[in-house]
């Protein structure tokens, strides 16, 4: 009898130990997305209200003119973040895979800006971009007083200043993959290549390059998702300013969810940057599953 | 079509020198195959003849050209690599093409030379498929197109079959051969594998620690290996080696064989092959090949009367033709390969035959042959 239980138990137990973590996510991560989709379908101000407005919310959302801005900085940062990432990881992780000395200290060095939060890097973003205090003040003091580098309160170009700090947080990282990539070629295709008359130039671009593509596609799908939810560094760095120059859509839900007490509108938002991540992860989980189906 | 004439090469990595010394000289359209354990340096001797690796002394000739200093792309050479290394982003038409390409040859003739060669080694229906989607005995085909659509002096092969099924690899080594006899260019290919060397080679060059054995035809190297080692290293099952006392009686040689149950037993030395008038009562290392030592028949019995041994059989292993006998001569076990039907079994006493003219006989100490 007893041992029965004890068998019972034994069964039951990886359920049982996953049980809390399950529920937890089910009500605090899928419960408040639908409870979200919910708010964006009503008049919400401070407080939710739960009278169902239709899309009043999501009509008004596409007519405000600060949420086209946002949309539009998010496609500049995304995609300059996303470019300049790649294009300077592969070149950094090149350089490295030459068989250089010290490889594994300038590999952390490039990696450590990855142990920093956003916000500690939008902080000291800030002050070196800052013209009083940091890169164009050092100018100045060594003398070159006509030297300008305003970027951080300048409201055409505040999101690109965005963009660099987001560069120099991420690109280590994607260096690291590319070079995980690059140590899995078989020497021996490289050398077949040099065989066959190539130089290493061409062997670049016509080989090794293209055979790292999953490299490529795992890179923008993380890149892609960390410039979306990119909240904290513009939050440290600009707090969307000048103005709202520099918002992206993550911190214009904020500021009206959260500080302008227009709850519904905000969920409205939140719903569509939802929507947009949706559109990008669930055709990549979709390859991804697919293909180990295959193999 | 060239010659490679290779004088004198060493190699060094850091402090360790892994090739002492190497001369080979291959003749114009003839195969060389590099055989030795991993670690003899063969593989390392490829890349250096490739040019992916450079000497630290001595000189690689291709041709009348000293190539020491010239780039791989410029020997005009071609290699086929172990894990094929087929470049896996482009499809098997571009594979094959790639290196023409590079070298900036016409469209028009790269599609005749690509349609010429993938006919050749059967593989045109493969040409749109990615490497990734071929199997290994395909890739391995493809892997040779690549370097027969080069069109080279010389074509090295780095153990190409060793990641074949033993079936499959016994095939290829068909067709390269018959693929050598075609075109008959220069092919140097390494293999650790002895029969690949036998059933390939026109010469083979045995290598160990950086140093060559022997250097000579695959009958030479199985008749009159010119060490312990080669002897060892060459054939299977591999030739047997037992400590035997030599003597000397009215100027016949003869070896005194410890049979078993404290029996002895003269094994006579034909006289045209005795070397061993230093060596009385001493003792040598005799070796012979299994082969030669077969079960007692009428015929054999008129050949040479002298040399039955009564054994005990220990081990029969069938092979199918033959079937391997297990026998101990002087404390060390002796493979013999007889005929099926003649087999005892296990425990029962065998009348075998030696053929004597045959044996050889190497130095105790250093293992060179006598």
């Amino acid at each position: 009898m007893m041992k029965s239980i004890a068998d019972k138990l034994e069964r039951q137990l990886p359920r049982l130990v996953l049980a809390p973590t399950v529920l937890a996510i089910m009500v605090f991560v899928y419960g408040f997305i639908l409870w979200t989709a919910w708010v964006s379908f009503t008049n919400s101000t401070l407080l939710p209200k739960y009278e169902f407005q239709g899309f009043f919310q999501y009509v008004k959302l596409f007519g405000n003119d600060r949420w086209w801005v946002a949309c539009q900085n998010l496609a500049i940062f995304g995609s300059l973040f996303i470019f300049i990432c790649i294009a300077l990881g592969l070149l950094l992780a090149i350089l490295l895979d030459q068989r250089i000395r010290c490889e594994g200290a300038i590999r952390a060095v490039y990696l450590y800006p990855m142990a920093l939060s956003f916000i500690v890097t939008g902080t000291a973003w800030k002050w070196m971009l800052n013209p009083s205090l940091g890169l164009e003040r050092l100018m100045h003091q060594f003398g070159f007083t006509g030297f300008t580098f305003d970027w951080l309160v300048n409201s055409e170009m505040s999101i690109y200043t965005v963009v660099i700090a987001g560069v120099w947080q991420s690109t280590g990282f994607v260096m690291a993959m590319f070079l995980a990539g690059l140590r899995g070629i078989d020497d021996a295709i490289i050398q077949a290549a040099q065989v066959d008359g190539a130089g290493l130039p061409r062997i670049y671009r016509c080989i090794i390059i293209p055979s790292l593509r999953p490299v490529f596609f795992s890179s923008i799908i993380i890149l892609s998702h960390i410039a979306i939810k990119s909240f904290d560094l513009v939050v440290a760095l600009t707090s969307g300013g000048p103005g709202y120059s520099s918002d992206l859509p993550a911190t214009f839900m904020y500021a009206f969810a959260f500080n302008r007490n227009r709850l519904g509108f905000g969920a409205a938002s939140a719903m569509v940057m939802f929507g947009a991540v949706m559109g990008i992860i669930v055709p990549y989980l979709y390859s991804e599953l697919r293909g180990k189906k295959h193999a | 079509m060239a010659a490679l004439k290779i004088e004198n090469i060493y190699k060094k990595f850091g402090s360790v020198e892994v090739l002492k010394g190497i001369s080979l000289d291959v003749a114009s359209g003839e195969f060389l195959v590099l055989v030795g354990p991993s670690g003899c340096g063969k593989s390392t001797l490829l890349n250096l003849i490739a040019g992916l690796e450079t000497v630290s002394a001595g000189s690689i000739m291709i041709g009348d050209r000293v190539v020491n200093d010239i780039s791989p792309k410029d020997r005009d050479i071609a290699m086929v690599f172990q894990s094929y290394a087929l470049y896996p982003n482009m499809n098997i038409r571009k594979n094959l093409s790639f290196g023409l390409e590079t070298r900036k040859m016409p469209k028009a003739q790269i599609q005749e030379i690509v349609q010429k060669v993938s006919t050749l080694l059967q593989i045109q229906n493969l040409l749109d498929r990615k490497p990734s989607e071929l199997s290994g005995g395909q890739r391995q085909r493809v892997a040779m197109g690549r370097a027969l659509a080069r069109n080279p002096k010389v074509f090295l092969f780095d153990e190409p079959l060793s990641n074949l099924d033993a079936k499959l690899r016994v095939e290829m080594r068909t067709e390269i051969k018959r693929l050598h006899q075609r075109i008959n260019t220069t092919i140097v290919y390494v293999t650790h594998d002895q029969i690949e060397a036998m059933t390939m080679a026109d010469r083979i060059a045995i290598m160990k620690d950086g140093i060559v054995q022997q250097f000579d035809t695959p009958e030479n190297v199985y008749d009159n290996p010119s060490n312990r080692f080669v002897a060892g290293f060459i054939g299977s099952p591999s030739m047997n080696f037992m400590p035997a006392k030599v003597g000397i009686d009215a100027g016949q040689a003869f070896l005194i064989m410890d049979t078993g149950n404290g029996r002895s037993h003269k094994l006579t030395v034909p006289r045209e092959i005795s070397p061993l008038a230093p060596w009385n009562d001493r003792e040598v290392i005799f070796g012979i090949r299994p082969e030669q030592i077969t079960e007692d028949t009428k015929r054999s019995r008129e050949t040479g009367k002298n040399n039955i041994i009564n054994c005990e059989v220990q081990v029969v292993e069938p092979t199918g033709p033959d079937t391997l006998v297990f026998i101990q001569l002087n404390g060390v076990e002796v493979t013999c390969r007889v005929h099926p039907a003649a087999a005892r079994r296990p425990g029962e006493t065998m009348a075998l035959q030696v053929d004597m003219s045959k044996a050889i006989f190497f130095h105790p100490e250093t293992g060179e042959r006598i």
